[in-house]
């Protein structure tokens, strides 16, 4: 479980988050949503601590990750997989070094109980014969899949994942939709993700973050958000005429 | 005048964090052979070609101005010997070697920051200025040495090759000239400086490219700070290194 509580963050004097307290629980695809500007991606990198927090907390399991020495920040950070918004593979190795990266660094592993593991991963995420590849020579989806299945080499208990269907046509973005929300239920993991994909929210919304200027204006699960009367809310979600109509059918 | 001293400030941080243990000696030594090869022998190349047409043109420049008759010609060999030996081989090598390999760290690094890819690295609890910078520091202090003394050879080649092809100077002067007077200490002084001027480049380019933030027009305005910064500082250090070690 991930929670924050009173998260502030600011830059240059411009608060960017403003008291955000949530708890992630695991198990669960927990989606934080929110126009561009709102403070997603910020929100997500002060949890996994990319950005220093100005106040509050945020705790792993009840560590005070916050808190934590370097070192010791070190040893939480083995635990979380991150799948970022432009895959950010290392674009000098091959998917198959990418994917053992974090195993050479961390695991005391044989080579070839790596070898495994890596074709274990990419089987997980569906791929097959791309270990060769380097990720220019792939598709944005396929670099998304390898990036999913990196994230996932080390068997973490945290997936935070910052925008995962970006760029990506609507039938691969329900792939990997699918594949996180399988990933997080096989292995009970705590999963974060920032979207502003309204397809991802009406199908793997579990939990859901509404975040508008930098607080946290509703929360609640993919069905609540059909009845809320929360106009801003609405305003932002149901924004196509597809899921105005989608809304009336529903109600 | 505040941004100096901020930017003095965060690169000596930055320095630090750079010399933090790496994570696994293995796949350390592995980057450092790569990085020996990506930025000291694909430089090869271009050093070779400035040093031999350098000393072609000392050469035949002194030739021409010292075109008198109480000035033996043995001296051009002497003039070629000690100006590529002080002063052609490490500074103006290594004001190159910046514009080359210190662009390229800067560019490489950048584009991993804005790429979102030492984001990653830390992410993974990987300190990405060690895992990243140190093996370009220390294969660049290792293999610019081994460039300038290249440089040199290949350099007084080009002077005696232009020298008595073109007929300034007979081949037996100019190899008496380069041996005339010879002090060791040039090349010792020559390679101190090279080592410095090593760590200077591979730093500070590495520096502008970590701290790059935007996208592709940011990573090439850190590649040409980058480059410009190390240039000044280059023919900074090369000042006080010559007051103290030549004084």
């Amino acid at each position: 479980m991930i929670e924050v509580v009173n998260l502030c963050k600011s830059f240059d004097g411009n608060q960017v988050l403003k008291n955000i307290s949530a708890t992630f629980e695991p198990g669960k695809t927990n989606l934080i949503i929110g126009q561009s500007g709102s403070g997603k991606t910020v929100l997500i990198k002060s949890i996994v601590g990319l950005h220093t927090i100005d106040q509050g907390e945020v705790r792993y399991d009840d560590r005070i990750f916050s808190k934590m020495s370097t070192d010791q920040k070190k040893e939480v950070r083995q635990e979380i997989g991150m799948l970022f918004q432009g895959s950010a593979l290392f674009d000098y190795m091959t998917v198959q070094e990418n994917i053992k990266f974090p195993l050479d660094i961390f695991s005391k592993m044989s080579q070839a109980e790596k070898l495994e593991r890596v074709n274990f991963c990419l089987h997980r995420v569906n791929l097959e014969k791309v270990n060769g590849f380097y990720p220019s020579e792939i598709s944005g989806g396929m670099q998304k899949r390898v990036a999913i299945a990196r994230a996932i080499a080390l068997n973490p208990r945290y997936l935070i994942c910052d925008e995962p269907n970006s760029g990506l046509d609507p039938q691969t973005a329900i792939l990997i939709d699918e594949l996180i929300q399988e990933i997080t239920q096989e292995y009970n993991i705590t999963t974060i993700i920032n979207t502003h994909d309204m397809n991802s929210v009406m199908s793997i919304g579990e939990k859901i973050i509404f975040i508008y200027k930098g607080q946290k204006f509703w929360e609640g699960t993919k069905d609540e958000i059909f009845d809320t009367d929360n106009e801003t809310l609405n305003n932002f979600v149901f924004a196509s005429e597809l899921f105005k109509k989608i809304k009336k059918a529903h109600l | 005048m505040l941004t100096i001293f901020y930017h003095i400030g965060r690169y000596t941080l930055f320095v630090k964090k750079v010399f933090g243990r790496p994570e696994k000696h293995s796949i350390f030594i592995r980057q450092l052979i790569l990085e020996i090869e990506n930025l000291g022998i694909n430089s090869l190349g271009i050093v070779a070609i400035i040093s031999v047409f350098m000393g072609a043109v000392i050469t035949l420049q002194t030739s021409y101005n010292l075109d008198m008759p109480f000035v033996p010609r043995y001296a051009l060999g002497l003039a070629a010997r000690d100006s590529i030996l002080l002063e052609f081989s490490s500074t103006i090598v290594c004001l190159i070697l910046a514009g080359k390999v210190g662009s390229n760290i800067a560019s490489e690094i950048g584009t991993m920051r804005v790429s979102e890819q030492i984001d990653a690295l830390e992410i993974m609890g990987i300190n990405s200025a060690s895992f990243l910078v140190l093996p370009k520091v220390i294969a660049s202090v290792f293999i610019f040495p081994f460039l300038v003394i290249i440089s040199m050879g290949v350099g007084i080649t080009g002077g005696w090759l232009a020298g008595s092809l073109s007929g300034q100077v007979l081949s037996a002067d100019y190899i008496y000239g380069i041996q005339y007077s010879f002090k060791p200490f040039y090349v010792v002084y020559s390679l101190i400086k090279s080592v410095v001027f090593a760590f200077i480049i591979s730093t500070i380019s590495a520096y502008w490219g970590y701290y790059t933030s935007g996208g592709a027009l940011e990573v090439g305005k850190s590649s040409t700070k980058a480059v410009v910064v190390s240039s000044i500082q280059i023919l900074l250090f090369n000042l006080l290194l010559t007051q103290l070690l030549l004084a």
